[in-house]
């Protein structure tokens, strides 16, 4: 939550409030995962080894779905990559005893960590498997325990987890944009993600400033959304892939 | 001299025979407390070592994030309908046979109730942080958030605790007031305290027959409402097959199901024990096995609702987790299942003969209730193994860590009960006496 002043600053400097969304373009994706490692190394995610992973326990906050296509030797292969998709009508949120899943006024799809008592009920209820566990203390193989991001809490044993949008960028770019009196700009703030993805199918912006790249691409007619049935109103816009 | 006090009065052969298994302690009785104790032990280090290692030690992973301590929770608050439900229909039916096992049936909800509750500590990631669930004033200003299910089952368990306690306290204060007459020792000032001064006064009957009478149509209700609210854990969430609205009568039919099959196995153990065949007579097992027919098809039945919309509906998330309990991976748990909690207690509890033999009503109760063990389990895992995006299907076994715990809890449910019996007479002797009285007056039945 932003202290009262700031925000009272803020609203006359910027008028309308945030929309964070993404756009994934499945016709640029070519299932490389940066994507994947980028999101590790920027939140601290745990590291997991073989046994775990086989296990089913490691912890990714985006992953490549792949969907197989026909058979051999004319199989095709689809890459999703899928995240928490910070709905608008979130299945995680009311179902948190403790008010540890919680909408933000930006739109985000916030977890509070040290309010977190690890129920998993927000877990089940995710249609889109996108919240993450801590089923044991997070260690880091020397020397990765010194590369951990500063602006990222370790999450302990026992807490849910997921995809934040990168949250810590946005706090930083909204800060530095507010004291100078101004909105973030289109392009200010790139998650880990966005980032690192070579093909640029991954845009990140402002739902809420029209001429954003990202509400353009997001107005494109091969939108869709994930499980959109489920009327969870996500906030991230998938390109449909024609090729 | 404390026996020729047993013997006298109105009705010194109850008096002697339901007070005696208080006095005398045989060996057999501290062989068993001493062992179910080292199991119970066993569970506690179980326990310790999940928290200090982690919830991971359960199996589960994603999307599976309730496993069998969820399934364990909602299975044991279903027994405790034994005392609620159950000994609730029977008072207000006024049924007379009800005697002798309305007092068994109420300790086993106190116990079930206590053991379902340590469930959700278990089960919690960070257990150490469980009083974020409480609504208390902190510098946060944070409340639980009452949108949430869960906090409406915290809610409904705290009532039912605390009602059942009274409706389970209330009939006993004779008996705690006989007790206080009659045993001495470490245990008289605690009769004293409990008793609260009854003596049998024509005006202390009164109020107490209604103070029972207002709380048991309550308790029903109170029952009826907290199986629901467990099935609202379930029918409230998106997962496909949970999200069905005849779970809140589905849960509370399993409940009694369970309740009364568990209250069967009950009545056989303590008769054995205690030497009660004058109190628990074959007839009794007869009513009871009438009650668990009725029982049986209504559970049944809702099963059929629940599982047969879902067919005939084909929807693909839905179908995918059905077909894997009917046909696929889960098929041999599921007509298990389905044969301990309906097939086979069809079959043997519609036979009269059946029905007065004792032991085989055990086994049926035992049966009824593994059976049942198995449903929670799989109204929980099926769904939640085969999601909606098929590239995180997965599944699920429990780990020896959270079997251990499962097992030495049902321990502590025998221990507690074994404990209790040596301080509660597990026949009400008020009303076995009131019943008595009845039988020599018709007209009063």
């Amino acid at each position: 939550m932003e202290l009262p002043e700031h925000k009272e600053a803020a609203e006359s400097a910027i008028g309308k409030p945030y929309k964070w969304e993404m756009v994934i373009d499945l016709d640029r994706c070519t299932g490389c995962e940066a994507c994947v490692v980028a999101c590790h190394a920027e939140n601290n995610i745990r590291i997991s080894g073989e046994e775990e992973t086989a296990q089913g326990r490691a912890i990714s906050w985006i992953r490549i779905e792949r969907y197989w296509e026909g058979d051999y030797p004319n199989a095709k292969v689809k890459f999703v990559p899928v995240l928490c998709q910070h709905c608008g009508n979130a299945p995680c949120e009311p179902v948190c005893p403790v008010y540890a899943s919680y909408h933000t006024p930006d739109g985000l799809n916030a977890q509070v960590y040290n309010r977190c008592i690890g129920v998993r009920y927000c877990g089940n209820n995710c249609p889109y498997v996108a919240r993450q566990f801590n089923w044991f203390d997070p260690v880091w193989d020397e020397p990765l325990a010194e590369q951990l991001n500063p602006d990222v809490t370790v999450r302990q044993n026992g807490i849910m987890e997921k995809c934040t949008f990168c949250v810590q960028r946005i706090r930083q770019a909204k800060e530095t944009a507010h004291g100078e009196g101004r909105r973030v700009a289109d392009g200010e703030v790139t998650p880990a993600c966005v980032q690192s993805c070579p093909a640029s199918a991954l845009v990140f912006g402002d739902r809420n400033d029209p001429n954003s790249r990202v509400s353009r691409l997001a107005r494109n007619d091969r939108g869709f959304h994930l499980l959109e049935d489920l009327g969870t109103h996500p906030a991230i816009t998938y390109l449909k892939r024609l090729a | 001299m404390e026996s020729a006090a047993n013997s006298s009065g109105k009705f010194p052969r109850i008096n002697r025979d339901l007070v005696a298994p208080l006095l005398t302690t045989g060996r057999p009785y501290f062989l068993l407390v001493g062992l179910l104790a080292c199991i119970v032990a066993v569970g506690a280090g179980a326990w310790i070592y999940q928290i200090e290692t982690g919830i991971g030690q359960t199996n589960l992973h994603p999307p599976i994030f309730w496993g069998i301590y969820i399934a364990s929770f909602v299975y044991w608050i279903g027994v405790s309908h034994s005392g609620t439900f159950i000994s609730g229909a029977l008072r207000i039916a006024g049924a007379e046979w009800r005697r002798p096992i309305t007092r068994i049936a109420e300790l086993m909800t106190l116990i079930t109730i206590i053991v379902a509750s340590i469930f959700i500590f278990v089960h919690l990631g960070r257990s150490w942080r469980w009083y974020y669930l409480l609504p208390y004033p902190n510098q946060r200003t944070i409340w639980p958030d009452f949108r949430s299910p869960l906090l409406w089952d915290a809610t409904a368990i705290f009532t039912y605790a605390i009602s059942s306690t009274i409706y389970l306290y209330l009939p006993l204060i004779p008996d705690f007031a006989l007790m206080r007459d009659r045993i001495g020792g470490w245990r008289q000032p605690l009769y004293r305290f409990l008793a609260i001064g009854w003596q049998g006064s024509q005006r202390q009957w009164r109020a107490l027959k209604m103070a029972i009478r207002i709380i048991t149509p309550l308790i029903f209700m109170i029952a009826v409402s907290v199986h629901s609210i467990v099935g609202f854990d379930f029918a409230m969430a998106l997962v496909p097959m949970w999200h069905s609205s005849v779970f809140a009568p589905y849960f509370v039919a399993g409940a009694v199901h369970s309740g009364l099959a568990m209250v069967v196995v009950g009545m056989y153990f303590l008769r054995r024990a205690y030497r009660l065949e004058d109190y628990v007579r074959p007839a009794h097992f007869d009513k009871v096995g009438k009650l668990m027919v009725a029982v049986t098809l209504t559970w049944g039945y809702l099963y059929f609702c629940d599982k047969m919309t879902a067919w005939y509906g084909m929807i693909p998330a839905e179908m995918v987790p059905l077909m894997s309990q009917m046909t696929g991976p889960y098929a041999l748990p599921q007509w298990i299942m389905v044969s301990c909690n309906f097939i086979i207690p069809m079959l043997t509890l519609t036979q009269p003969a059946f029905r007065r033999w004792p032991i085989g009503m055990m086994v049926v109760g035992i049966l009824i209730n593994i059976g049942m063990y198995i449903e929670r389990v799989l109204i929980i895992v099926p769904p939640l193994a085969q999601p909606r995006l098929s590239y995180n299907w997965s599944s699920y076994f429990s780990s020896g860590v959270d079997f251990t715990i499962e097992l030495c809890l049902l321990a502590l449910g025998v221990l507690l009960y074994a404990l209790l019996a040596k301080f509660v007479p597990v026949i009400s002797i008020g009303e076995e006496k009131e019943g008595r009285h009845y039988d020599r007056q018709p007209e009063h039945r």
